[in-house]
């Protein structure tokens, strides 16, 4: 097990910058996510980590060496591919032990390691089973296997789920966090969905453009994100981003939404946006779950407001609202109970105490 | 009596219209249609091998002058010369050989290929299929041209080195060694393009996957490449070895069998003794003889890939 440090890393293709200097200092033990859409770099970042892409510029550290020229099969390293990447001509065993064998490692010692992988992940009746013969959860315990029996510095994870159907995926995720808990590996794992970053990651890196734009633990990420980009992909229903300004009404501070709508701000919140420009152009960043059904004993900074409802999505636990404020769409989350029905009136509340205002020339959360 | 008629006329009406129904039954069953279409193929089959096949049964059965039934006389004559175990050795050695070069340089070059950026990799590819592209026997004479005693150039160039004239096709060692080279030389390109489509099929996340788990370049192709390629080595093996051994254009050509029958295989000895012989039954049975030599082959490695065959 060992530390990874990554220093000012870059990736051209020839003139195209797909990893455009990345540093990231990653703890040993640590579960570090990378995500973000696709085409942000993440998977080139994880591959130059496992050595299968040259890197332009910068170094990478592995427990402190620098691997730069280190041959993927040197720098002691596991990976678990998409699509598992498994050996189709030999079984579970052969699969498993194949690393070790090549190290010429006792028999004795490959057999017992196995076995006690294929035990942790459950798939000790499979063990001589070919990949064919094999579904695809189970040929991903394999590839797992695989990457634990080899007891590596770190484990390397290239979006292993996305080829899993729904719930395996939910399955799979916990089993992977299980594993996590007991072997304590270092491990990068990638993925472009953010529920599996949020769910698995001690610290999530979002990644866009070739560029981080955050690093932090999901909580963090979702309670202070540093940018447009990271609060909006961070979370589903999405962050709503209102077009907004401040405005000074009799020695109080305002935000105001549309002609209609303005909210006197939290003392809190004043006293940290005072400072601003008036004439800035801003964004209201707030969280469907922050803006709910309004009642009589609004705490402090919670603003009621009415507007019309254009549909209503009802899940179950919630109800999902959209309206429009000025044209901007809008989701908010209310109780099943509140009543809100498809393009009839509503009264709803804004917590003010969790907004973000951000600069919408620059996407800086301020 | 009138009803009686009746009865008479209904059944033939019944039977004319089973008949016709049942056309249409055997029309509706998809097992008929592809049979009938593929009928005519069928019947070339027929008339151009299985006929000539079964006519060459026939005539291994007859006297030299194609008069008298002499059962398996011929195979008995056959047994005793000598020059019929001199062919048989030179046939196997003159396939196998062959083969497995054919087959060794065809993994290296497809390997090189597989290796070039796509954008030259079609130039490549064109060019190195070309000495499978020409016909044998056009390309057999210019290396005849080129191991000519008096005027070959790989004589003239090795004498720039000190190396004496090489008898290419005079010595028996050397003749056998130059058709066997001409052979591979032919017979390479088909092995080069059969295992550049197989190393294409092969997912390079499986040699990441290995190169991950600590296999260098050596052990990636031992451990995957070959693996996932058996299928089409046996088969390409198989095909090639069947080709290899009915020979004929290479070594009429070049050595026509010289010097003193040592490279002789069958289809050139059979074409000696029985078209230059006038002893059609006895190259009957020569030719005859290829058969079961193939055959056990075939079935060996036939076995082999339906026993793998459900695995990838």
């Amino acid at each position: 097990m060992a530390d990874v440090a990554l220093r000012k890393v870059v990736k051209r293709y020839d003139d195209v910058e797909a990893v455009r200097g990345i540093d990231l200092d990653i703890a040993d033990h640590e579960f570090i996510v990378l995500v973000g859409p696709s085409g942000c770099g993440k998977s080139t970042t994880l591959r130059m980590i496992a050595g299968l892409e040259d890197i332009s510029d910068g170094d990478i550290m592995i427990g402190g060496d620098v691997v730069n020229d280190v041959p993927p099969k040197d720098r002691d390293i596991a990976m678990v591919f998409q699509n598992y990447a498994l050996y189709p001509h030999m079984t579970v065993a052969e699969n498993m032990s194949f690393g070790l064998r090549l190290k010429h490692y006792p028999k004795a010692e490959i057999k017992a390691r196995v076995t006690e992988a294929a035990r942790l992940l459950d798939i000790t009746d499979l063990i001589d089973r070919k990949p064919k013969q094999l579904s695809g959860g189970q040929r991903q315990r394999v590839a797992m296997g695989r990457a634990i029996v080899r007891n590596p510095k770190v484990f390397l994870f290239d979006e292993p789920l996305s080829n899993l159907d729904a719930k395996l995926r939910v399955q799979m995720r916990i089993e992977i966090k299980k594993v996590h808990q007991k072997v304590r590996t270092t491990t990068v794992y990638v993925t472009h969905d953010q529920v599996e970053a949020m769910t698995l990651a001690d610290r999530v890196v979002v990644m866009n453009k070739g560029r981080i734009e955050q690093i932090g633990t999901p909580n963090e990420l979702y309670h202070k994100p540093a940018t447009r980009f990271v609060a909006g992909f961070i979370g589903s229903p999405a962050m709503n981003f209102i077009p907004c300004r401040l405005e000074d009404v009799g020695g109080t501070l305002q935000i105001r939404l549309t002609d209609r709508i303005a909210f006197a701000l939290p003392p809190a919140r004043a006293a940290r946006y005072n400072a601003l420009p008036r004439t800035e152009k801003l964004l209201l960043g707030i969280r469907p779950e922050h803006l709910t059904e309004s009642h009589a004993h609004l705490g402090p900074g919670v603003e009621p407001f009415d507007t019309v409802l254009d549909v209503t999505e009802p899940m179950g636990m919630e109800t999902l609202v959209y309206f429009g404020l000025d044209g901007t769409p809008v989701c908010g989350r209310v109780d099943p109970n509140a009543g809100a029905t498809d393009g009839a009136p509503m009264r709803l509340a804004m917590d003010l105490n969790n907004m973000h205002l951000l600069n919408e020339a620059t996407g800086v959360v301020l | 009596m009138a009803d009686v008629v009746v009865g008479q006329a209904s059944v033939t009406r019944s039977a004319g219209v089973r008949k016709r129904s049942s056309l249409r039954n055997a029309v509706k069953h998809k097992s008929t249609v592809a049979f009938l279409m593929t009928l005519p193929l069928i019947v070339l089959i027929a008339v151009l091998v299985l006929y000539p096949a079964l006519y060459s049964l026939h005539l291994a059965t007859l006297s030299k002058s194609m008069t008298k039934f002499v059962g398996l006389g011929n195979f008995q004559f056959l047994f005793k010369r000598e020059t019929f175990w001199l062919v048989v050795e030179q046939s196997c050695i003159f396939a196998i050989t062959a083969v497995v070069f054919k087959a060794l340089i065809g993994f290296i070059v497809a390997h090189f290929v597989h290796n070039i950026p796509a954008k030259g990799q079609r130039k490549w590819r064109g060019m190195l299929l070309v000495p499978w592209v020409i016909p044998p026997a056009m390309s057999t004479l210019a290396w005849l041209w080129l191991f000519d005693p008096s005027y070959s150039a790989f004589n003239y160039t090795l004498s720039f080195f000190g190396i004496g004239p090489i008898p290419w096709t005079g010595d028996a060692a050397w003749a056998r060694f130059s058709v066997i080279l001409v052979n591979i030389w032919i017979g390479a390109p088909f092995f080069m393009i059969m295992y550049l489509a197989a190393l294409k099929s092969v997912p390079d996340q499986l040699y990441e996957a290995a190169s991950i788990d600590g296999a260098n370049w050596w052990q990636r192709i031992w451990y995957v490449t070959l693996p996932m390629m058996r299928n089409i080595i046996a088969i390409t093996a198989l095909f090639s070895l069947i080709v290899t051994f009915a020979n004929f254009d290479i070594v009429r050509i070049l050595t026509a069998g010289g010097p003193l029958d040592q490279t002789h295989i069958f289809a050139t000895w059979a074409f000696k003794v029985g078209i230059e012989g006038s002893d059609i039954p006895l190259g009957a049975s020569v030719s005859l003889f290829m058969f079961p030599i193939l055959a056990v082959a075939a079935i060996f490695i036939l076995r082999d890939i339906n026993k793998r065959g459900n695995e990838a």
